[in-house]
């Protein structure tokens, strides 16, 4: 049985003024998966993520949440679905259960507020003011918001920029509990560790356009490089990419702003061949660093710029 | 599924009333903004225009030949203050109200007045009748006087419900738009939107906890003003009630208007100035409406403050019932309703 598909985008285009924000985007979200955008400042993630949410009309394609269109069934689609903004702020000064009343009290249906209080581990600060609350607190208390309503599709945009180490595994569990609820997640986020922790499945978003689809892992093999080779020099001009290709174990070598990087699939081969060379054509070698591939390298492959250059 | 929609409408309609009245009572400076600011423009313009019938005319007398015989004069009639004022700033004296009225003896004496004041033209008088009389002249007959200081024919009872409807408008127009705009700018009415919320419900909610804050409002200033200036309802307080409920509902609309698109607390800002300042020159709160051209009478009695006014001057000054204000009452509502329907049309909400 092929997977029930939650959300779809079918050639969607959105423009504002001058500017095209998606240009002809193709998307399918399944039930019950976690779904990432990922993507620099600008792609395009958030004009996707509302126009799914309803919030933005787009110009061209068609856009159809758990089988229904927004134009007509909008009032139906919205008690189903729980959506975080990336710059809400709430109001400083009512307390969490006030707020979480707030926005509970939107729903026909849903959970209680100290249910949604446990759920993102806030009771200790039930009664406190959001004001006074920390940006992971605030972080989750928006999740929680989103969460009244007991929705089976869960949008958040960027739910993690900002916030320390600590807050956002905090804030990973409650994503992860709500997906095991059977719940479809759809998320954007700029960090890669994020997206490959959390998604099954990840689209890569760049200029409005989606470059590449597939789960974490596909994604990085796609690259057909294990490993990444990166060297800096002390002054002069690094030898041209090509200098490097012939080298063992290197499938392919890029130069970027005075560094070099190259993409290995036999790591232990490569690096002494390397320095090998260098040190044969005199070349004075500041740093070689190495990492297995990530997605932030299939971003770099696919684009050439790296997902914080934005 | 009608009555779920309800049930959604009015639990989202008292969740959002109840955190309205929330943040505002968190908010102390809001709080004394609303309640300490019209009690102190009464006690200010109660001093201000306070009766002053047995004020003593205030006079000066140049120093040449004759000054002894006027001063004398003066001070035989009683009622006088005699002021001294250097030579060379009688005309300063006079324009800044130091004095009301200069004597400048001689045959015949001068009165030096300015006739563009009330008072100063109520000295010259004054001071005509007793130098006159010092001269000889007598009066035809005595009159009989009755001064009409009855409560409820003073100023300041004319004033209050002047100020009671600048206060419903003013506090309702700031503070209703205001928590919309601050709300756009949060991003908060775009997370709202984003719920099943029942956008009637946010709006009705804004005008609902407007209702709540005006109870506390109106009792504030009706009760100062009858206790420091015997200020009296002479109508129904029930009457007094519906006529301030109706005239927060056609604010609370208007502002929802006026907050309808707006981006900043600037922009809104000049915005509520503009929609504002006619109604506080035009609609009778310092002075009567009645004072402006015919030509201007359509426009001034179509603004929702004018109607307000005279229904609150209705009440509390003759006594009107609700049945014989009904064209202020049907203005105020229709002012009230169609701003909430418009307001709702425009609103936006990102």
């Amino acid at each position: 049985m092929p997977p029930e598909v939650a959300l779809a985008c079918r050639a969607v285009v959105k423009r504002y003024a001058d500017v095209v924000a998606v240009d002809g985007l193709d998307l399918q979200v399944f039930r019950g998966e976690c779904f990432g955008l990922l993507g620099p400042n600008g792609a395009g993630k958030t004009t996707t993520i509302e126009m799914l949410e309803g919030l933005l009309t787009p110009d061209a394609g068609e856009v159809e949440v758990l089988g229904q269109r927004w134009a007509e069934a909008g009032a139906a689609l919205r008690p189903r679905l729980g959506i975080q903004l990336q710059e809400t702020q709430l109001a400083d000064k009512l307390s969490v259960t006030e707020t979480l009343g707030l926005f509970r009290s939107f729903y026909p249906s849903g959970r209680t507020v100290p249910d949604l209080l446990a759920l993102v581990g806030l009771e200790a600060k039930a009664g406190a003011w959001v004001g006074k609350l920390s940006g992971g607190q605030r972080q989750r208390l928006s999740v929680a918001c989103a969460l009244a309503g007991n929705p089976d599709v869960l949008f958040l945009d960027e739910p993690t920029t900002g916030l320390d180490p600590q807050s956002r595994l905090q804030l990973w569990d409650v994503l992860r509990r709500f997906k095991a609820g059977g719940g479809t997640i759809v998320m954007t986020t700029h960090y890669m560790d994020e997206a490959a922790t959390l998604c099954d499945r990840i689209g890569v978003v760049d200029r409005g356009r989606l470059i590449a689809l597939g789960t974490p892992a596909a994604l990085v093999q796609s690259l057909g490089t294990a490993h990444v080779v990166e060297v800096t020099f002390d002054g002069g001009t690094p030898p041209p990419g090509e200098w490097f290709t012939g080298l063992p174990g290197v499938v392919e070598a890029r130069v970027a702003e005075g560094v070099v990087t190259l993409g290995s699939s036999a790591i232990h081969a490569t690096i002494p061949a390397v320095l090998a060379a260098l040190a044969e054509a005199g070349a004075a070698v500041q740093e070689l660093r190495t990492h297995s591939a990530t997605l932030e390298d299939v971003f770099v492959a696919l684009t050439g710029r790296h997902l914080r250059d934005g | 599924m009608a009555d779920r929609h309800a049930s959604t409408f009015l639990a989202s309609l008292r969740e959002l009333t109840l955190s309205r009245i929330r943040e505002f009572l968190r908010e102390p400076e809001a709080v004394f903004w609303v309640f300490g600011f019209p009690v102190i423009m009464t006690i200010a313009l109660g001093i201000a225009f306070r009766s002053r019938t047995d004020e003593p005319v205030i006079v000066a007398v140049e120093r040449l030949a004759g000054a002894e015989a006027v001063r004398a004069a003066l001070e035989t009639a009683g009622g006088f203050v005699l002021r001294d004022v250097p030579a060379g700033g009688v005309e300063r004296a006079l324009r800044d109200g130091i004095v009301q009225v200069v004597v400048v003896p001689g045959t015949p004496a001068t009165y030096r007045f300015d006739p563009a004041r009330a008072e100063s033209q109520v000295a010259r008088l004054a001071v005509d009748r007793a130098l006159q009389q010092a001269a000889g002249r007598r009066d035809a007959f005595t009159p009989r006087e009755d001064a009409v200081r009855a409560v409820g024919s003073r100023y300041i009872d004319w004033l209050v419900p002047g100020l009671l409807g600048m206060n419903i408008m003013g506090t309702g127009m700031w503070s209703t738009s205001f928590a919309i705009v601050t709300a756009r700018t949060r991003k908060l009415l775009k997370r709202f939107a984003a719920t099943p919320m029942p956008r009637s419900a946010y709006l009705a909610s804004l005008i609902g906890s407007r209702l709540a804050f005006l109870v506390l409002e109106g009792v504030v200033l009706v009760a100062f003003a009858w206790l420091s200036f015997d200020v009296v309802v002479h109508g129904s307080l029930a009457a007094l009630a519906v006529v301030s409920l109706l005239g927060a509902l056609a604010f609370g609309g208007i502002a929802l208007l006026v907050a309808s698109r707006a981006k900043t607390v600037e922009g809104v800002s000049g915005l509520l100035n503009l929609v504002m300042l006619p109604m506080w020159v035009f609609s009778g709160v310092f002075f009567a409406s009645s004072n402006f051209p015919e030509a201007m009478q359509p426009f001034v009695q179509a603004l929702p403050l004018t109607a307000l006014n005279d229904a609150l001057r209705g009440v509390m000054n003759d006594g009107e019932t609700l049945a014989s204000l009904w064209r202020e009452l049907a203005l105020l509502a229709g002012w009230g309703g169609v701003s909430f329907a418009a307001a709702l049309k425009l609103f936006r909400w990102s």
